[in-house]
């Protein structure tokens, strides 16, 4: 196993994925197996290579002029929220 | 029958009064209500609503109007938002979620005059090349129930196939409109990066992912991408060039068009494969065209590539999905990281959960350069590669998948075998290329697919030479027994 345990335990931690004690052992083994089948690029000479920014050539970031477009659409977008009040999304107490 | 038509005859058939679009979206409708229960590929019907457009469609026919697709049914894959539909993009995570706005697609599609019939089941958040991952489960493939149609657009793929509608929409991150085109005996087109806009389709990987079609023929497909294409200035890589007349080209002549047949594509090629392949390229050497070999010595790299490439770009844009401002939320949260971590954990299938880790562990702290910035540097010595054989060739021929449909249930346990499925589709979105699968022969009963990769904005061109050949040999019009 190319992963241990404890690493595919904290890359689910950093994921902010809860995988459960049945899980974890499968995914032990997938992700070290992936790790294992992409180790084949470190033999690449990639020499003086950049890495890629975008598939087509000669494309740069558009920017358009800094006017408001956007037009209120809040009650509509929190319909799909799981809890709201007074507008606002409701999550757990942050501070204490 | 009125489904075996094409969209040039419907569209005829509809500009004659010899049928309304009101009939023809019932004649659909009553084929999924039909026969969708064996094959699970449309997960939500919208018949009120197809109805209801299909009501319109024929007013604007009687006021003179007479667009290609104007009242033309389809089906869209549940990746888009469609305004008002539930939007599940195959997930528990969005199950529940209605989607506020319709995706570009959806919107030119509809300003078109296609009516939509439903969404189509797809692979978890397009994660899958078998449409096993799907929360509302695996589609059947129609040339035989026990098979996988391909994945991740397995529901649109299978729905085409099964003559549930005259074309449906997809999205090909990796294959995922070609490979199950092509295990579904149908014609299926990714476009060029950019070439038609990705607003309001869910993302996965966001340098790879683009939307296409799936329609039984290329003279089809030309139609619904003409209303598809195009600069879009609310998706940032949308690219604005001009968008060609792809049915005018469809009739020019194949003389003298260069195929290029990578040598890596036909190393280690089955026999069988191979000689479906050979057929399809006697036709096209009958047609004038001719053959030259070329050789991309990095492609075989394409997979790794993909799959660091991928999972970072969708461990990216999956972090979206908190359980807060839409989708799923655990019940009973004890403080807001426990909202966080149990509503991904619950609401995430298990492939999904697999690729946002490979790609958090591909972005972390010491391994971004040795797995993602190596990653994109093999990417671009890829694309070089490609465009190297474009300046020899003008589109390249190969085979599509290395198989016909497996079982289903045959690889979910082994994601690496499940991730060589796409062996011969990942190069094309590495290096943003269109591709084109269309059905060519057939392996045990089952359809194989022939795929042409053509250079950047080439759709015309690969169009006009799947047409040709389409019209030199009949595999597209066959259909799977029952749903003729």
């Amino acid at each position: 196993m190319s992963l241990t345990r404890p690493e595919v335990e904290k890359i689910a931690q950093l994921a902010r994925l809860s995988i459960t004690e049945q899980e974890m052992p499968v995914y032990v083994a997938s992700l070290s197996s992936i790790v294992d089948f992409v180790a084949d690029l470190a033999k690449v000479d990639t020499g003086a290579v950049l890495p890629m920014a975008h598939p087509l050539e000669g494309q740069s970031q558009r920017l358009r002029d800094d006017v408001v477009t956007e037009t209120d659409h809040h009650e509509e977008y929190q319909a799909n929220a799981a809890s709201v009040q007074a507008g606002l999304y409701v999550v757990p107490r942050v501070i204490e | 029958m009125l489904h075996n038509r094409s969209i040039g005859e419907l569209a005829d058939l509809l500009a004659k009064k010899q049928v309304s679009s009101v009939e023809l979206t019932r004649h659909f409708l009553d084929r999924i209500e039909r026969l969708n229960p064996a094959l699970n590929a449309v997960i939500t019907p919208t018949a009120e609503l197809g109805l209801a457009a299909a009501a319109v469609a024929d007013r604007r026919r009687s006021s003179g109007e007479a667009a290609p697709l104007l009242g033309i049914p389809l089906i869209h894959k549940d990746i888009f938002c469609t305004h008002g539909v539930r939007t599940s993009c195959g997930s528990r995570m969005l199950d529940n979620f209605i989607a506020p706005y319709d995706a570009t697609v959806v919107e030119r599609l509809s300003v078109a005059g296609a009516v939509m019939l439903g969404k189509a089941n797809m692979d978890e958040f397009a994660m899958g090349s078998s449409n096993e991952t799907s929360f509302y489960g695996p589609v059947k493939n129609p040339w035989d129930t026990s098979k996988v149609p391909g994945g991740s657009s397995g529901g649109s793929a299978a729905a085409t196939a099964a003559r549930l509608a005259p074309f449906a929409t997809g999205t090909d991150t990796g294959g995922s409109i070609r490979q199950p085109a092509a295990l579904t005996g149908i014609t299926g087109l990714k476009p060029t990066y950019g070439r038609v806009s990705r607003y309001g389709m869910i993302a996965f990987a966001s340098s790879l992912d683009q939307a296409g079609v799936f329609a039984r023929s290329a003279a089809d497909v030309a139609i619904v991408l003409q209303a598809m294409a195009g600069f879009d200035p609310k998706d940032s890589t949308s690219v604005d060039v001009p968008v060609p007349d792809y049915g005018a080209a469809l009739d020019r002549p194949l003389k003298g068009l260069r195929i290029g047949l990578l040598a890596e594509f036909f190393t280690g090629l089955e026999a069988r494969n191979r000689a479906l392949i050979e057929n399809a390229l006697q036709v096209y050497r009958r047609l004038g065209a001719v053959t030259v070999e070329v050789s991309l010595p990095h492609l075989p790299l394409s997979v790794p590539t993909y799959y660091v490439v991928a999972p970072a770009e969708c461990s990216s844009n999956l972090s979206r999905f908190d359980g807060v401002r839409f989708g799923y939320r655990c019940d009973d949260p004890k403080d807001l990281k426990d909202l966080y971590c149990r509503s991904r954990g619950e609401g995430f299938g298990a492939e999904v959960k697999r690729r946002i880790m490979t790609g958090t562990y591909v972005l972390s702290a010491g391994y971004f350069d040795a797995y993602y910035l190596k990653a994109q540097k093999v990417r671009q010595l890829i694309t070089d590669e490609f465009r190297a054989a474009f300046t020899q060739v003008d589109v390249l021929i190969g085979p599509t998948t290395p198989t016909p449909a497996f079982a289903i249930g045959a690889k979910v346990d082994d994601p690496i075998t499940m991730y060589l499925n796409d062996i011969y589709t990942i190069g094309a979105n590495l290096a943003g290329l269109p591709g084109l699968s269309m059905p060519c022969g057939l392996i045990d009963g089952l359809p194989m697919g022939l795929q042409l990769i053509g250079p950047h904005f080439s759709e015309e061109r690969l169009l006009n030479a799947a047409h040709q050949y389409q019209m030199a040999s009949d595999w597209h019009s066959l259909a799977p027994r029952g749903y003729e």
